[in-house]
């Protein structure tokens, strides 16, 4: 700490700022991500679907937001019938 | 023309019903016809603040489901004849409140009066979605400090998808009221500034009404801040907000007690 900081003590309100940013950066493109997530999930279904049959219910999407990337995870569980041709 | 303006702020204690309470009182002074609606059921206060709570006969349930007229549940001001108050509920529940009815209400208001401002619950849940509903203009209530901003941002994506104007692909008139604000501490760094919560927001500004003890002392006697003391800091921020409503060009300052160093040094600072 230089003595310049020493004199002027850290001040919290560019850290609401920054904080603030954020948060909101990641709240307000929220809302697209969940469509997003809903479409992609609808047009890798029917894309697997015109090869395979499968249960809608054991697909499962989840959208991960991480600091630097975000991971799009899909498990989609195949008959084991099917997964052996 | 009728403007029906919702004061809204999704977090709660952030000054809505004292904001409610000081425009309209203020938009009533300058010879408007007001009507200030509670839209709060369950937890009203609009009434207390207005100093009007012994005078509550019928509310804004009673009219919406036809069980008493408009006329009979408004209540004009004493001070201002101009002004009126559509009181909300006390004892019934928020879901008595239905779309249809708060529309034939709103409907009716319109034709009575110059402004209706809606006094909106906190939250961002039916209530809330129906005080702003009907809307051309709105005022977010913001306080500087992050929660208060962050759920202003919320409010702000509601007014742009769901209210009838939305819906109508038109806009909803949006305005940034910052509320209990320090210009000595956001000076000092340890409060966010203006320019911060306007550079995130980004809506334009209506005013910034300092913090004061004026507030309570007006809400501890009944009435609108901009009644009680025309002359003090909060209540000269507030009409100044009022003209801007209205179309005025009002330059932006932030009124201080005229006295003292403090003021002279920070009360003109603004962003």
């Amino acid at each position: 700490m230089s003595l310049f900081n020493w004199f002027r003590p850290k001040t919290t309100a560019p850290v609401a700022r920054e904080r603030l940013k954020m948060v909101l950066a990641h709240e307000r493109v929220g809302n697209t991500h969940s469509q997003l997530i809903a479409v992609l999930q609808e047009e890798i279904i029917a894309v697997i679907a015109k090869h395979m049959q499968i249960d809608r219910d054991k697909v499962s999407i989840k959208l991960d937001k991480g600091d630097e990337v975000n991971t799009l995870e899909i498990d989609i569980e195949m008959p084991s019938q099917l997964a052996q041709v | 023309m009728a403007k029906v303006l919702v004061v809204t702020s999704g977090k709660g204690g952030v000054g809505k019903t004292t904001s409610t309470a000081a425009i309209g009182a203020g938009l009533a002074s300058l010879g408007k016809n007001v009507c200030v609606v509670d839209f709060d059921v369950g937890l009203r206060n609009l009434d207390l603040i207005m100093g009007a709570e012994r005078r509550v006969v019928f509310d804004l349930i009673n009219v919406t489901q036809g069980d008493a007229k408009l006329s009979q549940a408004l209540i004009r001001d004493k001070r201002i004849e101009t002004l009126h108050l559509l009181p909300a509920s006390q004892t019934r529940d928020k879901d008595a409140l239905t779309s249809d009815g708060v529309a034939r209400v709103m409907a009716e208001l319109r034709e009575k009066f110059d402004w209706v401002i809606c006094d909106s619950p906190a939250g961002i849940e039916r209530g809330a979605l129906l005080a702003m509903y009907h809307a051309d203009v709105a005022v977010v209530v913001t306080n500087p400090e992050v929660s208060s901003v962050r759920d202003s941002d919320r409010i702000i994506g509601m007014l742009d998808s769901k209210t009838a104007r939305a819906e109508a692909g038109q806009r909803v008139d949006k305005h940034l009221l910052l509320t209990r604000y320090d210009a000595l501490r956001a000076q000092r760094g340890d409060m966010l500034r203006t320019e911060d919560v306007l550079e995130i927001l980004s809506i334009p500004l209506l005013g910034i009404i300092p913090e004061s003890q004026d507030v309570l002392k007006a809400s501890n006697v009944g009435s609108p801040v901009t009644l009680a003391d025309p002359n003090s800091p909060p209540a000269r921020a507030y009409m100044d907000a009022v003209r801007r409503l209205q179309g005025e060009t009002v330059e932006m300052s932030i009124p201080s007690e005229k006295k003292g160093l403090f003021g002279k040094l920070f009360g003109r600072r603004v962003a």
